[in-house]
């Protein structure tokens, strides 16, 4: 190695321990802007670093690879920037698919540069983790991809699963093909048609697997590919000896992993379940309020008008916000901060039940409550917030379902018996903004809608919440 | 085998401080942690760069193709991530002094 090298190799060292910090930072709401500064400064770093290794009769390419950076530099920039924060689910899934698409690039490209007589002489296991790098970094590009399109609501990926006759059997012998043509590998070094075939596997694979998967099964596909693009950049790692690609990719492998079995607990199901299942129903009709007072079980459905909703909110004295998707769909967000203040200034306090698995992504209802200036103190997670539904006034469920269903809890033969929801049916009273009595995702009714204490106000979210800051403003 | 020893083993142990650093994040930091280390991913633009480096600028060593191509995409992870989760972490504010 030449002193250049082995220069570049410390700041890689420096850049993996400046990533470390930086993720330990981004543990806690009060120092995670200065982590992610630190890791960002730990990626340039690095990166410049690499640079240095250009000298001499390469320095030709700075050229082209300054124009490749300047391009990503601002394709970056331009996605990060106008990205709305109700579409930061498909943001993220799609800087996922690139990733991914980069550590397959990378592994083939770096492939493609060796001679036969190189190649010959490569170690058996660069070999191999050239091919899992293929693997890997294909399946998240073409995961990541359909995620997107489910998450964007694009007609070519519906939100409901899709899955077929032979779809299991076809992703199982996708898998066995590429991690059997990457140990072919060792054995043929120069046979390309391998990684060819294997380029082609993963990609097909990657389409498969979250094409059958539903769209509010998200939050785990996303932690999931998540995992994956880490997986696959240390898989590069390995081909290149790279230690800075293995750690650091380890290090988002793991926190991938991390969030999707939190997602996947929040849900009572295993991985298996997610990405095999097929849970999930789109909702057939979707007329507004069709079904109003629909006889259910002995209980029927009580429907209430902005000013009732109203009245019952001002006489509160501890109202708990229950945000799910419908609020993010709705663009309601802004509306519910200021139905919040207009209670706190009446002396209410204001508090915000947000379930792990609320929205698209991990952590979504805190993104986008966040944006319409809601303190993150107000924003309480399951178990913290559950004890307190019973000394709660009110319960006001904005866009979530299955999560507030009292059916988990004690119907076996539901579908979602056993998740953790939010208790808000022990509340005195639950308010339910909802289009329709449309069942959810689970594909079930809700029973807490035909609960004596809860009363529905049927319309779009924005506009009904909306209609409650106005009744509210018109009394005080 | 050998040679895989050192490799392998800062692999193992990197996981581990992955799970050991990033358990009991509170849920609020779900979206910035998965976005920041989304970014972080993007780390394999080290090895992009590695592959683009060439005597010419002769684009029919396609390995080198794929290495440009591959800076691109991982700039764009990198900076695309990073940008995004700083905009969200300046969201995340304390509450209002009354």
């Amino acid at each position: 190695m030449t002193t250049q090298e082995i220069t570049v190799k410390y700041v890689y060292l420096l850049a993996a321990v400046l990533f470390i910090v930086g993720l330990k930072m981004l543990g806690n709401v009060k120092s995670a802007p200065r982590g992610n500064m630190v890791s960002a400064f730990g990626m340039l770093l690095a990166t410049a670093a690499t640079l240095f290794l250009i000298t001499g009769a390469t320095a030709i390419s700075l050229v082209w690879i300054g124009i490749a950076l300047a391009i990503g530099a601002m394709a970056g920039l331009y996605l990060a920037l106008k990205t709305s924060m109700t579409n930061m689910p498909q943001m993220v899934a799609l800087l996922n698919g690139f990733g991914g698409i980069a550590s397959l690039l990378v592994a083939s490209g770096d492939y493609l540069n060796k001679t036969d007589a190189q190649l010959a002489t490569t170690q058996g296991y660069m070999l191999l983790t050239t091919g899992l790098a293929v693997l890997i970094g294909g399946v998240t590009f073409t995961g990541s991809l359909v995620a997107f399109g489910k998450l964007q609501g694009l007609k070519i990926t519906p939100g409901r699963p899709i899955q077929f006759a032979g779809q299991k059997p076809l992703i199982g012998l996708l898998v066995f093909l590429g991690i059997l043509l990457s140990i072919m590998l060792i054995g043929q070094p120069s046979a390309g048609w391998m990684i060819g075939l294997s380029v082609v596997a993963s990609l097909m694979l990657g389409v498969l697997l979250v094409i059958g998967i539903g769209g509010a099964d998200m939050p785990v596909v996303i932690s999931l590919l998540n995992s994956y693009s880490g997986l696959a950049a240390a898989m590069a790692g390995f081909v290149l000896n790279n230690n800075a690609l293995i750690i650091t990719g380890s290090l988002v492998g793991a926190s991938g992993i991390i969030l999707t079995n939190i997602m996947c607990k929040a849900m009572n199901r295993s991985l298996a379940n997610v990405l095999f299942g097929g849970v999930g129903f789109e909702a057939t009709t979707s007329g507004p309020t069709s079904a109003v007072a629909s006889n259910h079980g002995g209980g029927s459905v009580r429907e209430l008008s902005a000013e009732d909703a109203a009245i019952q909110l001002e006489a509160a004295s501890l109202v708990i916000v229950v945000p799910g998707y419908g609020m993010a769909v709705a663009q309601a967000q802004h509306g519910v901060s200021e139905l919040a203040q207009a209670l706190e200034n009446r002396g209410i306090t204001v508090k915000y039940a947000i379930h792990p698995v609320a929205g698209r992504m991990p952590g979504h209802m805190n993104v986008l409550l966040a944006e319409a200036n809601v303190p993150y103190e107000q924003l309480c997670d399951l178990e913290t917030i559950n004890p307190e539904f019973e000394q709660a006034s009110v319960a006001l469920v904005i866009g979530a379902n299955d999560v507030t269903n009292p059916a988990a809890r004690h119907d076996k033969d539901s579908p979602i018996y056993g998740m953790p929801i939010l208790d808000v049916d022990k509340a005195r009273s639950v308010i339910v903004i909802k289009r329709s009595l449309n069942p959810g995702f689970a594909g079930i009714e809700n029973e807490l809608h035909f609960h004596p204490s809860c009363g529905m106000l049927f319309g779009d979210g924005k506009t009904m919440v909306n209609a409650l800051v106005a009744e509210l403003n018109e009394t005080a | 085998m050998e040679e895989l020893l050192i490799p392998i083993t800062i692999f193992v142990l990197a996981i581990f401080i992955g799970f050991e650093v990033i358990t009991k994040v509170p849920s609020t930091l779900h979206t910035p942690l998965m976005s920041g280390s989304n970014a972080i991913s993007g780390i394999t633009i080290l090895g992009a760069l590695v592959c683009s480096i060439s005597e010419t600028l002769d684009l029919e060593h396609i390995g080198v193709l794929l290495g440009m191509f591959a800076v691109i995409f991982a700039t764009i992870n990198v900076v695309g991530g990073y940008v995004v989760t700083n905009r969200m972490l300046r969201m995340f504010k304390s509450p209002k002094k009354q």
